[in-house]
């Protein structure tokens, strides 16, 4: 997997990122892809604050802040304008936390994907409302502690599975990535790019602060996540075409669980339970994939 | 040229004219006749323009503050429940300058499902930052859009133009429509005052301290006083074109009336019948018409009630425990004359219940005979047979 990885920066030096932020990593990196030629829509997430307070930014491309649940809907306004403008190059892109993509602006995507406007939508998974200090969302996996989720209250409840939802809409190109993995996310940002129609990139970004880790740790976690079948790198064309870019050696999800803070509460039984259902979900992708009769 | 026309098609022609380039659009009853004209206009290439079929109004209007920063005209049309569903962006489009126009179709809120006329939906969102143009007839609503166009684009503020459902959005009337040059010499190309340019990295609505939060909101508040002076040179600028003009308000006999009557919206109509044959009875009754309600023409009014001792207002809506809301306005905007005028505040016609000339003559004797208004308002036309309770 080799990929030409511009060394020039879209992200600066300013940004009030937690240390060890994989979203920070994240957007390096997908800023590398899509290049100069792109407009960002920033639905209320940890980066409405890491981009800078007015009147600087830290990218150098334009920033549109958006309303939590407007992800999809403004970056379709903003594509409208442009092809009425006469501009069909650039990109137009939205960016993303897990709660403005899972929960409350859900709505807004599954709109703007139905109606197969032509744009990237990414959401950086940190799994918890990180920005209003780790409260749970719907991409909170299950067994883990946030601030509303304590004590006994972990949660009980599934991640959603995001990207088969967007499958399940039919979009041209839908995939995961990972900043532990940045050749494979480079070249899917590119790839998406390159694509015409609603294209979506979930990529997992650690969060120290939430997860309860320290800061040096944040690529190694989000390493472990891949190589644990926790979160499976792979790729979906026209909603039906499955390709998995990494078959790790199966690590068990023990030691994935065992140095995140946010789960030292589990016990073993706990986490033979989600052993079982990290190994059910790999197999229902195999199959999909056709690694699996 | 005059056609017989539906106020939701004065909307939809006024659209066309205005070049608009991106709309948004969510179906609710009685808004649904302004898109479905305006859907068909894109389809032909009558209005060659992007139409979005939104899954939501509250997308509709997040979808035109994308297209209207990236420098486009933009328009949307809603009513009622949708309304109320968009407070959010109605913020939001205030709060980023974005000159949209809005046709807002007065519906009574849910529950029970009200399809009728009633104003509590634009009226309850009267702190947003939208400019609000009620209107009376078919031809009003055509010439209040244009003209919203070019206001919200002057002062960077956003417009509704508010008309009564039922009553102006699917009552045919004859309308002057005019010809697409001569709306190009009142309304210019839009020309966007700061527009997100892609090859400029620059990013709008990032985190903003105390320290420049509260003046730019203090900027807003000076825009919406502009808005006033701006509609009085803008529509001196229509009426050269097309002879006709409006007002913020419009007062009829006020100068020696005893009595005026304030209205807005569809109201009015049947007001000036009813004054009408009470000044031919020898009545010094008198009317007013509030067509801009945001920014609130203070001073015109002012000056049009000043000789006034009582003042009626209809309010076809509620502030449950504050009454009528033009009622309050004109206390609150009256409040520092010396003498001040009397204002007694009405209620009538919510969800649609008819207002006749009956009612309003009803109202005028009430004024008349009562010596000090009630504090929160009459509720004028309940049903006496129908149960009450608290």
């Amino acid at each position: 997997m080799d990929a030409e990885i511009t060394e020039r920066e879209y992200m600066h030096s300013g940004h009030v990122g937690c240390p060890g932020c994989g979203a920070t990593i994240a957007m390096r990196f997908l800023l590398k892809a899509l290049g100069e030629k792109t407009v960002m829509v920033v639905p209320a997430c940890c980066w409405s604050v890491i981009a800078g307070p007015y009147p600087q930014s830290t990218l150098s491309i334009p920033v549109i802040h958006a309303a939590f649940e407007t992800g999809g809907a403004t970056a379709s306004g903003v594509r409208a304008a442009l092809d009425m403008l006469g501009d069909r190059e650039t990109t137009v892109v939205t960016w993303a936390g897990d709660g403005g993509t899972f929960d409350i602006g859900f709505q807004s995507l599954s709109g703007a994907v139905e109606r197969n406007e032509n744009f990237l939508y990414v959401c950086y998974d940190n799994e918890a409302y990180m920005n209003t200090g780790i409260q749970r969302s719907s991409s909170t996996p299950y067994g883990a502690w946030t601030t509303t989720t304590p004590g006994r209250e972990w949660k009980k409840m599934r991640k959603k599975n995001i990207v088969e939802a967007l499958v399940a809409h039919r979009v041209p190109y839908a995939a995961t990535a990972n900043i532990a993995f940045p050749e494979d996310l480079l070249r899917k940002a590119q790839k998406a790019r390159d694509i015409q129609g609603s294209r979506f990139l979930h990529i997992f970004a650690s969060c120290p602060t939430g997860w309860r880790i320290p800061s040096e740790m944040s690529v190694k976690i989000a390493r472990m996540a891949v190589q644990t079948n926790i979160f499976p790198l792979y790729e979906v064309e026209e909603g039906v075409r499955y390709t998995l870019n990494h078959k790790p050696r199966g690590y068990l999800v023990r030691e994935y669980f065992r140095i995140q803070g946010r789960f030292q509460h589990l016990t073993d039984r706990d986490l033979d339970e989600i052993q079982k259902m990290v190994d059910d979900d790999w197999e229902i992708l195999l199959k999909k994939a056709g690694e699996r009769a | 040229m005059r056609r017989v026309i539906e106020g939701s098609q004065a909307v939809a022609e006024a659209v066309r004219l205005a070049r608009v380039q991106v709309i948004s659009a969510y179906p609710i009853t009685p808004q649904t006749h302004i898109v479905e004209i305006l859907s068909e206009y894109c389809e032909k290439g009558t209005l060659p323009a992007r139409f979005l079929r939104m899954e939501s109004e509250h997308s509709c209007l997040a979808a035109l503050i994308g297209a209207q920063m990236m420098g486009v005209r933009t328009f949307t049309a809603t009513s009622s429940q949708g309304l109320a569903y968009m407070h959010e962006l109605l913020h939001w489009t205030a709060g980023a300058r974005l000159p949209i126009v809005m046709a807002e179709v007065n519906r009574a809120l849910a529950p029970g499902w009200n399809i009728w006329t009633d104003q509590g939906d634009s009226l309850s969102q009267r702190d947003t930052g939208w400019l609000q143009l009620y209107c009376e007839d078919a031809q009003e609503v055509l010439d209040s859009t244009l003209i919203a166009f070019r206001l919200a684009e002057t002062v960077s503020l956003p417009v509704m133009v508010v008309l009564d459902a039922f009553y102006l959005s699917h009552t045919y009337e004859p309308v002057d429509v005019p010809a697409v040059e001569a709306v190009d010499r009142f309304l210019a190309p839009y020309a966007p005052r700061f527009r997100m340019d892609q090859t400029v990295a620059c990013s709008f609505g990032s985190l903003v301290t105390p320290n420049d939060y509260m003046e730019m909101r203090h900027d807003m508040a000076l825009a919406m006083e502009d808005a006033l002076d701006e509609l009085g040179r803008i529509e001196a600028a229509f009426a050269g074109v097309f002879g006709r003009n409006h007002g913020a308000i419009e007062a009829i006999h006020c100068q020696d009336a005893e009595i005026v009557l304030v209205t807005s919206g569809t109201i009015t109509s049947t007001a000036r019948l009813v004054v009408k044959a009470l000044r031919e009875r020898g009545e010094r009754v008198g009317l007013l018409k509030i067509r801009l309600f945001r920014p609130f023409p203070g001073a015109q009014l002012r000056e049009a009630l000043k000789t006034a001792k009582k003042i009626a207002v209809i309010d076809r809506n509620c502030s449950f425990g504050a009454g009528g809301i033009f009622a309050q306005e004109l206390k609150a905007a009256l409040c520092n004359l010396d003498p001040c005028p009397l204002v007694y505040g009405y209620i009538a016609g919510i969800g649609g219940r008819d207002v006749t000339p009956g009612t309003i003559e009803d109202i005028y004797r009430r004024t008349q005979e009562t010596d000090r208004p009630s504090d929160d308002g009459l509720w004028i036309g309940l049903r006496e047979e129908a149960p009450h309770g608290r």
